[in-house]
């Protein structure tokens, strides 16, 4: 009974083999903060954020790569592991244009450092992903701000140049997750750090625009990203999370049925996101999926039903006019011709059960079986 | 697919042939790149195009358009000769090994090589790759089934998983990777001119009266109906009247676009119904508006049989209506009351008349979607299908021999022309060309060639050019790419402006009605 058993703030677990601490600690939700942890891919311990304290060892040890040990005996918010935390995200909040209000806590130099942000941004507005970025959560959560030490500036400018993503590397902590995201989950292999040391960076072919690299422009690496520096063009200082409601629903380009959130504001679908944790995407979108949502909303949608007049131009008619137009001209067609001169061509873009109603009318009103769809075209 | 999505990261060979799978299906494609780059899965893939995943493959097979029945026959020749096959799977699970055995005899690697160009040993090393997985996964897509032997090419790869025995195991399968978000769903509830819902045949006499009794009616045919390529002739000789058509653009996507447009301005009514007005709409004697995949309850069947809900994030635009509630308005109005309160009441009535669908309600698959067969409540449902027997008991080998493409070059029309997607855009377009990005990204059509090729007609990149059949012409512009091969250019079908279906050609596969996209003759000159 003594065999794989580890101690986690004074609670008794057992665990797998090869199970990391992190995952012992979660399945029995004792939460451990991490940045750079993405589920499907190995941990890079990139972040120093999971550090916990064990027993008997010299140093901390990051809890997402740290494999349990039989007899391990783990704090996870001893004070030793709560003053690792806030240095490192000290220094995280103090590299680049973490403008929420976290950095003005004490408003020392608030205005100041807005105003340069503002000049980099072209915004007066708080960073875009403010109340849904998890270095800020973690900044409230052990109460620390970004001015003990000096703003250090970042070097590289914002990539505006594709349809899709924002790069601020202002605001990027390089924690690696959209280099997993890109390499590990969807080997697209478009993205890697680069350079070294405070020149780190995460590049594209070379160190080029996302549009002349291999990027697909599939947005995992949005998804993914756990602060601001990569986020949907549309959508950056326009989509508020607390201004949206969440669908969850199923993607309608391709066959494999990928399962989305669609973001909602005032009526309008203004963004989407994977679906984590829930089959058969994972999280994983595709450009279309993710992007390509506008037509939805475009002002070339049919509004009303039409009827084309014996000068062969549509005009507007009513849904009572339609309808008994259709059902009299397919009535008088089948009783002079017959059923089977008639054919339904149901759709392969529109639901189960809307098939069903459209064959069902074919088979049992038309009484014919003159019923197809696009799975040939 | 006989297999799911997820079983994909747990084959130890995977055959891709026939899918631009990055391009068409990214997500999936996913899975693959995984296993091979992770999970140490062996990939093959036969494409004639240097496709995205070719860089991932261990073995890429270039085969010469239209010949895949005969380097499936070569890998099974020598799969057979080697006595690599799965004996007690052929002994116990299948019929007709005997002939199979026959057929192939010819189609040795040397006979292989002179039909496709693939190399002997290449076919012979790709055999034992194939042979020796313990679970094979074969994805393939419309580049197996858009040929007018597309049904020979789908039976030869099931001939191939079963002679190996890679059907009914976890990671193996035969899977076709569905294009459209409910093309799975369309054919289960009935969408085809052959069966009623879960593939009952119209031609058993048992599934008439039973349809009969559960809709309340008399008199349904019992005769096969027509597929969607078979109606548009009959339009164009007179024979037929009346076509109503939801959420499809044939003016896009059918094959010889000038003859489809002529069949169908020879109907004498038509009704579309569609959230735009699409170039099969503008010829429509009434246009319905209905409301997209974002404004609508109800489900999707996905490639993997997996049924999973939609949802209503916002309302349809103007007066734009459900498409089931304006087909049960029209049915009402015509005699035959059809009215139901929501998509979950219609689903209630398909499970009662689907046994495939029997265990599947909306509660069920609130969080997550269940793979049919489902037949009960307490079902679990089916994510991978042929476990223990085949729907007809034991699996059938059909031996089949090779018949070539309907057309091909000839002096005249030298060059080949092979049709398919692009990541950035979605079948016709009518939805994706609403999307500024997508555009930014594939704002036009294009004909992919290799830079030889075009240096035969003095072409540079980016010139325009006019590309010609027997059928149509279109101008767009010249793309090098390395993708290319050979005596063949590519054009994407989405764009309607210059549109590849008014080249391609209308010669059908005889059983499933498809048309050969893959395949078609033509000649390219310097647009003025």
């Amino acid at each position: 009974m003594s065999e794989n058993r580890i101690v986690i703030n004074g609670n008794d677990f057992s665990f797998e083999p090869e199970e990391t601490i992190l995952q012992v600690a979660s399945r029995n939700h004792i939460d451990i903060p991490t940045l750079c942890h993405l589920k499907g891919a190995a941990p890079t311990g990139e972040c120093r954020i999971c550090m916990v304290e064990v027993e008997g060892a010299q140093a901390l040890v990051a809890a997402c790569s740290g494999p349990a040990e039989n007899g391990m005996v783990v704090q996870t918010e001893s004070p030793k592991v709560i003053e690792s935390r806030r240095m490192t995200l000290q220094l995280m909040l103090s590299s680049g244009n973490h403008n929420c209000a976290v950095r003005g806590s004490d408003d020392k130099d608030w205005t100041q450092f807005q105003l340069a942000v503002q000049k980099e941004d072209g915004s007066p507005q708080l960073c875009p992903v403010w109340g849904d970025c998890r270095l800020q959560d973690l900044a409230y959560r052990y109460q620390v701000s970004g001015e003990r030490f000096p703003k250090t500036d970042t070097p590289y400018p914002m990539e505006t140049v594709n349809p899709f993503i924002v790069r601020d590397f202002s605001r990027c902590i390089l924690c690696g997750r959209c280099v997993q995201a890109c390499n590990d989950i969807q080997v697209n292999q478009a993205i890697h750090f680069g350079n070294r040391g405070a020149a780190t960076k995460i590049i594209a072919a070379g160190d080029r625009p996302l549009k002349d690299s291999d990027c697909v422009f599939c947005g995992e690496c949005v998804q993914v990203c756990p602060v601001g520096a990569l986020v949907e063009k549309d959508a950056k200082y326009k989509v508020r999370p607390w201004e949206t409601k969440k669908v969850r629903t199923t993607c309608s380009y391709c066959g494999v049925g990928c399962q989305l959130h669609l973001h909602v504001k005032e009526g309008k679908v203004v963004k989407v996101t994977g679906a984590e944790d829930i089959p058969p995407n994972y999280g994983s979108l595709c450009v279309k999926g993710r992007f390509g949502f506008d037509f939805v909303n475009s002002p070339e949608r049919l509004t009303t039903p039409l009827i084309r007049e014996e000068d062969g131009e549509f005009r507007e008619a009513s849904w009572d006019e339609a309808i008994d137009l259709v059902a009299k001209r397919l009535g008088e067609i089948k009783e002079k011709h017959g059923g089977d001169t008639f054919g339904m061509l149901t759709s392969a873009r529109i639901t189960n059960e809307e098939n069903y109603i459209a064959q069902k009318f074919a088979r049992a009103v038309m009484k014919t079986n003159n019923v197809d769809h696009c799975a040939r075209l | 697919m006989t297999n799911t999505i997820g079983c994909i990261e747990k084959a130890d060979v995977i055959l891709v042939t026939g899918s631009n799978t990055t391009e068409n299906h990214p997500v999936l494609s996913s899975f693959v790149k995984r296993a091979v780059t992770f999970k140490n899965a062996r990939l093959i893939v036969v494409d004639p195009r240097r496709i995205k995943l070719t860089s991932f493959a261990h073995q890429w097979m270039r085969q010469n358009l239209g010949t895949d029945v005969v380097w499936i026959n070569g890998l099974m020749h020598v799969i057979i000769k080697e006595d690599l096959y799965d004996r007690e799977f052929v002994a116990k699970r299948t019929d007709g090994f005997d002939e199979l055995r026959k057929l192939v005899e010819k189609f040795t690697p040397e006979h292989v090589e002179e039909i496709t160009g693939i190399p002997a040993q290449q076919l012979i090393d790709v055999a034992r790759m194939y042979a020796g997985a313990k679970a094979g996964s074969i994805l393939y897509c419309m580049g197996i089934t858009q040929h007018t032997h597309g049904t020979d090419n789908v039976k030869s790869l099931a001939n191939l998983a079963m002679l190996c025995g890679n059907l009914g195991i976890e990671g193996g399968g035969v899977n076709p990777l569905r294009g459209q978000n409910n093309v799975q769903g369309a054919c289960d509830v009935g969408g085809l001119p052959n069966v009623f819902t879960a593939y009952q045949p119209v031609t058993n006499p048992d599934a008439v009266k039973k349809m009969e009794e559960a809709w309340g009616v008399s008199g349904l045919s019992d005769k096969v109906g027509l597929k969607v390529t078979e109606m548009l002739p009959k339009a164009h000789d007179g024979e037929f009247k009346a076509l109503y058509i939801i959420g499809e653009n044939p003016l896009v996507s059918d094959p010889d676009l000038n003859h489809a447009e002529q069949c169908i301005k020879n109907l004498e009514f038509l009704v579309v119904q569609d959230i735009f007005m699409t170039e099969t709409a503008r010829l429509a004697d009434v246009v319905l508006p209905s409301a997209c995949f974002a404004e609508k309850e109800g489900t999707f069947a996905n490639t993997e049989r997996r049924v999973q809900r939609v949802r209503k994030a916002v309302d349809p635009p103007g007066q734009a209506w459900d498409d089931w509630k304006i087909t049960c308005e029209i049915a009402t109005r015509m005699g035959y009351a059809m009215s139901y309160e929501s998509s979950e009441a219609i689903h209630e009535e398909i499970r009662t008349v689907t046994p495939s669908y029997a265990g599947i309600t909306y509660p069920r698959i609130e969080e997550e979607g269940i793979h049919w067969p489902c037949p009960a409540e307490d079902h679990p449902g089916t994510p991978v299908l042929h476990t223990a027997q085949f729907p007809i008991g034991k699996g059938k080998f059909h031996a089949i021999d090779y018949i070539p493409p309907a057309e091909n070059t000839d002096e005249e029309y030298p060059m080949y022309l092979t049709t398919g997607r692009v990541i950035y855009q979605y079948h016709t377009g009518t939805m994706t060309r609403k999307t500024e990005g997508l555009n930014e990204r594939a704002p036009e059509s294009f004909v992919e060639i290799s830079p030889k090729d075009a240096g035969q007609y003095e072409l540079k990149d980016g010139d325009w050019v006019q590309v010609a059949s027997r059928r149509g012409d279109i101008t767009a512009r010249i793309r090098f790419s390395d993708k290319a091969v050979e005596g063949t250019v590519f054009i994407p079908f989405h764009f309607a402006e210059a549109a590849a279906n008014r080249l391609t050609h209308a010669a059908l596969d005889p059983v499933s009605g498809i048309p050969e996209y893959k395949v078609c003759a033509v000649k390219l000159s310097k647009a003025a």
